[in-house]
């Protein structure tokens, strides 16, 4: 029990300091967003940072980290196995990179602004959980 | 003008440091959509993601009551709200991620699926806003 609960804390912290991140970076604001993305318009580069910034963080740490035997709280790390470049990994993000091209919201920012209060995030986020089951329920009956 | 890089470079930093004590504390990838989807589906040892998930906004809430940044107001109309929402979702299952998990936390790995996933979006994110805001 001692071991979940704290596995939860770690999480929620983890939760906290990433939309704290999210609303300092200018992430949540779909205007900057697009800004960033219309780069031959007037780009507007900030964003180019917080992926800079966040990668410095995790390339050096993900190296310390990684080079344990295992996490703090867990008996091991829980890592993707799946290495391959295939026409799912494409496709997906293809349709990924034109749903954010459209509002401007990846999951993260659209989760982090649920804390504004605007309709229209709540019907991003529900549109997006449709849109999950409705590849999940795709990927369920088509091959590889 | 450092001034205005101040705010992402800082916000960057706090989303690498997060994705630094998932991986330290709990051993796991701090990608949203993965773990938003699975606080959804999965049942059994799935609190840790649901109180990742609420972090998620009371972070937000925090960072704007601290510091008076204003917050943002989206642009786009209801019918952009549920395309963008039914493609980002139908997307990132089918790719296995998003920014977070591929673009932040995989290349950390130096994972080459997570780079070429990260740069297909952000092309496939450029093109859309092209077409959309100079060519429609």
């Amino acid at each position: 029990m001692k071991a979940i609960s704290i596995k939860i804390l770690s999480a929620l912290l983890s939760g906290i300091f990433f939309g704290a991140g999210l609303a300092a970076s200018g992430m949540t604001s779909t205007h900057k967003v697009l800004g960033f993305l219309d780069i031959f318009g007037q780009w507007q580069a900030d964003l180019l940072f917080v992926m800079v910034s966040a990668l410095l963080v995790t390339i050096v740490s993900f190296r310390f980290v990684l080079g344990r035997k295992k996490p703090l709280f867990d008996s091991n790390f829980h890592l993707p196995t799946n290495a391959s470049i295939d026409f799912r990994l494409i496709s997906g993000a293809v349709i990924f990179g034109l749903g954010w091209g459209i509002y401007g919201y990846c999951p993260g920012p659209a989760i982090a602004a649920l804390s504004y209060f605007q309709v229209d995030t709540l019907v991003f986020i529900t549109a997006m959980i449709v849109g999950m089951a409705l590849s999940s329920f795709y990927m369920k009956f088509s091959s590889k | 003008m450092l001034e205005a890089y101040a705010y992402p470079i800082t916000g960057g930093l706090l989303i690498g440091i997060s994705a630094t004590l998932m991986m330290l504390l709990n051993g796991r990838i701090a990608g949203v959509s993965g773990i938003f989807w699975g606080a959804i589906t999965e049942h059994r040892n799935s609190f840790w993601r649901i109180a990742f998930i609420i972090g998620l906004p009371l972070g937000a809430y925090w960072f704007h009551l601290f510091s008076g940044a204003l917050i943002p107001v989206s642009d786009g109309s209801v019918v952009q709200a549920i395309l963008g929402g039914l493609l980002v979702g139908f997307g990132v299952k089918l790719g296995s991620g998003c920014t977070s998990g591929h673009g932040v936390c995989g290349i950390a790995r130096l994972s080459v699926r997570s780079l070429v996933a990260t740069v297909i979006f952000m092309l496939a994110g450029i093109v859309t806003v092209t077409i959309v805001r100079h060519f429609l």
